[in-house]
């Protein structure tokens, strides 16, 4: 998927006028500017704040409480290590461990190269699984450090 | 529905095991064989712990559960079983499996059985007859009647009556109310409603649609979290084929009775599981909580009178309905009826969704159906309710599954989490886990919610690192006191239970961690230290070669060694090793050892 930020482009024109005088619509309209730029670009959170009727400090308010909304740019590939609780007893943190030394960023960080950004989350729901990691939306279970970093080897290769 | 099916269970731990694999393995085994017989999907089986489940249902009506299906045993399926009409017996998961012995299914009746997205399976097990017989023939007054006889109390966590839930919202006057269904769930550990979306999820829009004819609703809000994609997809499919069949909409099933259903994806915050914060969280805001009175079901979403009931609540509806609100009453105990759905998960040998009576004990559910602690180590704690419930000890596993008993032990009967934790669990660090949660996502309104919480946690990384003393532990009753005392939504009222439960249970290891500065499970990174056990050694460098900063020294063939002062204790050389040669050491062990212990010796003496 190709990654633009123009915000006058025709898209993001779509959706400002899709939720247009509908009621309770900033939260869907940020969530489908995020689908398209990959994360909130300020420009955007401008408009949006001028169509939905809100001042941008609103906008920004609310972009902010909520886990799902970036302010920054993202990887291609996001990788979300579980940190349920059934995830945590079962050994997350050793998950983190890996990316981190595969990775060389540190959890929350994107790679140099904007490959990867590596997250932590709070619970994926697969507790059966444990420990977990989604990556995409594809969910990997039952993983140690060793799996994991079979996954990333693998899907680095696949970028070459 | 005759004749020949497979169906795979696809909820989202059959996708996350390989079921899409199976699933296309099976196709083109079928395409090259020249075998038409249909393959379906179906939602949560419930034995997540056995995944990729594959059942091969016959003519007949006998059917087939294979478990651990793999590419590799697809393939003999086909060969064998759907060709050759041999049973392959060793991998069947029978109906006498102990995992489904004590289970009792009314939520999870339909799940892994229908295809969740075909209305017509739904219907042909009886699904929207509920609907039908209560726009028929009950007045909205009956129908809150029969819920209330049938003892339903809110599945979400407080337990509240839905019958009179539904009368306070059928009582305020006005044109336009509202009624939604939280599917916010938040709590880390817990995937029931998850489960229930995606396996049945035309349960939830018929105990949706009938709590709207109850109340006098016309328009409802699914509010779900967007982490859960298959859930949402599942429930837009639902939705549309419901409206398609005049179940949902204008003037449903020719009567005056009118109601449309909207989803909103949650953006990722846990407070919005609070009446009032998921309001504000539809409406667009920040999903900060308010002051109640006024209920919501006096000034709701948008300022109207709102319902707002949890998925499994809902999804339990129809089938008092259908079963009749005595009958359902006869299953549990005197003041908690039905069943409740729990995510077993954790140190839990068979882990998955399971659906009980109430009164079932603790020990029933972890030991009976979930066989007991992984690779049989010792059991010391299930954890309850997420991080707004606790953690209870063996001595309480006789405890009964119901709301007030569970209440009483100060743990909560929650949404259904329910976490099993074995020896190598740290209950001061797991308090710290929950805390930590809760602090960060305190949405900040009030003062000891966002400060107190910070103020524990800070008081729980100093005993994990071992600077904690003895008066710390008053500390932390204290607040968590004042924190209960005066918040105002159910976030902060119950953020203490996990430190509270822990201290009442488990005080001996926060002593330990105070006192000798020892983590009894080794969890804690700042006291404990990793060493090799020198006669384990092989000298297989995998240990060093796993280990990311370079603190595992020697050399091939070569007992290896650790220096403490490189090593981030990250634990990657422990997992690594195959010869159980890596140990970790806590408390005195550490300062006898010295950081020049024994094994720097070994190391030198393997270079010369």
């Amino acid at each position: 998927m190709e990654v633009t930020t123009d915000i006058n482009g025709k898209e993001f024109r779509k959706i400002l006028e899709k939720w247009k005088g509908v009621k309770g619509s900033v939260i869907p309209l940020l969530q489908e500017t995020q689908e398209l730029f990959g994360y909130l670009p300020r420009e955007a959170m401008v408009e949006i704040a001028r169509v939905s009727g809100n001042t941008p400090s609103e906008i920004y308010g609310v972009a902010t409480f909520y886990a799902q909304f970036r302010l920054q740019p993202v990887g291609k590939h996001i990788v979300k290590v579980c940190h349920g609780t059934a995830c945590h007893v079962s050994g997350a943190e050793l998950l983190d461990e890996t990316l981190e030394s595969e990775l060389k960023v540190k959890m929350g960080e994107t790679t140099g190269d904007m490959l990867f950004t590596v997250e932590r989350v709070a619970c994926l729901g697969c507790c059966s699984l444990a420990p977990v990691v989604m990556i995409d939306n594809e969910v990997y279970g039952k993983l140690t450090g060793d799996k994991l970093k079979k996954i990333i080897r693998k899907i680095k290769k696949g970028e070459k | 529905m005759s004749g020949r099916r497979v169906v795979i269970g696809f909820g989202s731990c059959g996708i996350a095991a390989g079921a899409r694999n199976v699933y296309e393995v099976l196709n083109s085994e079928f395409k090259k064989a020249g075998i038409d017989i249909p393959i379906e999907p179906t939602g949560c089986i419930g034995a997540c712990h056995r995944e990729p489940l594959l059942e091969v249902r016959e003519a007949d009506g006998s059917s087939y559960l294979y478990c651990e299906v793999d590419e590799k045993r697809t393939r003999e399926i086909v060969e064998r079983h759907i060709k050759g009409g041999e049973v392959i017996d060793e991998w069947l998961l029978r109906p006498d499996y102990p995992y489904f012995s004590k289970q009792k299914k009314i939520v999870l009746a339909h799940s892994g059985v229908i295809n969740p997205e075909s209305i017509d399976e739904y219907m042909a097990v009886g699904g929207y007859r509920a609907l039908e017989r209560v726009l028929r023939e009950m007045t909205p007054q009956e129908v809150i009647d029969e819920i209330k006889i049938s003892g339903l109390r809110g599945r979400g966590g407080a337990g509240f009556p839905t019958g009179v839930k539904w009368s306070f919202a059928r009582a305020s006057k006005s044109d336009k109310k509202y009624m939604v269904c939280n599917a916010d769930e938040g709590d880390p550990g817990a995937f029931m409603d998850r489960s229930v979306l995606e396996g049945d999820p035309h349960a939830v829009l018929e105990g949706m649609i009938i709590g709207a004819y109850a109340i006098g609703a016309d328009e409802g809000y699914i509010y779900v979290r967007a982490e859960y994609p298959l859930a949402i997809e599942r429930l837009k499919i639902a939705i549309a084929q419901a409206e398609k069949r005049g179940f949902l909409g204008d003037s449903i099933l020719d009567t005056d009775f009118s109601f449309s259903i909207h989803i909103k994806e949650g953006a990722g915050a846990f407070v919005c599981g609070e009446e009032t914060a998921l309001m504000a969280s539809i409406e667009g805001r920040r999903g900060m909580p308010r002051l109640r009175p006024p209920f919501p079901a006096v000034k709701g979403l948008w300022g109207r009178p709102t319902n707002i009931n949890n998925v499994e609540t809902l999804a339990n509806v129809p089938a008092i309905i259908r079963m009749g609100a005595a009958e359902y009453a006869k299953i549990g105990t005197e003041r908690s009826k039905g069943t409740k759905v729990f995510a077993l998960a954790g140190k839990i040998k068979r882990g998955g969704m399971v659906e009980v009576p109430m009164g079932i004990t603790l020990r029933e559910v972890i030991f009976d159906i979930g066989g007991g602690i992984k690779g049989d180590k010792k059991f010391k704690a299930v954890q309850l309710g997420g991080p707004s419930g606790g953690c209870l000890p063996e001595s309480l596993l006789d405890t009964p599954v119901d709301y007030d008993s569970l209440v009483a032990t100060g743990a909560i009967m929650g949404s259904g989490g329910m976490v099993v934790m074995d020896e190598d669990t740290c209950m001061v660090d797991v308090a710290k886990f929950f805390l930590s949660f809760t602090q960060s996502e305190s949405c900040g309104k009030c003062t000891f919610c966002r400060i107190g919480t910070k103020r524990m946690l800070e008081i729980l990384e100093r005993i994990t690192e071992g600077r904690g003393r003895m008066e710390d532990l008053d500390e932390l009753e204290e607040l968590a006191y004042k924190i209960k005392k005066t918040s105002l939504c159910g976030l902060g009222q119950t953020a203490p239970n996990p430190v509270l439960t822990t201290l009442k249970y488990f005080r001996n290891e926060y002593e330990e961690h105070i006192l000798n500065k020892r983590c009894p499970a080794k969890k804690c990174k700042a006291l404990i230290q990793y060493r090799v056990v020198a006669d384990k050694c092989t000298g297989c460098t995998l240990c060093a070669r796993a280990c990311p900063t370079g603190a595992v020294k020697g050399k091939s063939k070569e007992v290896h060694y650790i220096n403490p002062d490189e090593c981030i204790k990250c634990g990657l050389c422990f997992e690594a090793c195959r010869y159980d040669a890596i140990e970790i050491i806590t408390g005195e062990s550490i300062s006898a050892s010295g950081s020049n212990g024994d094994n720097e010796k070994i190391y030198v003496g393997g270079e010369r």
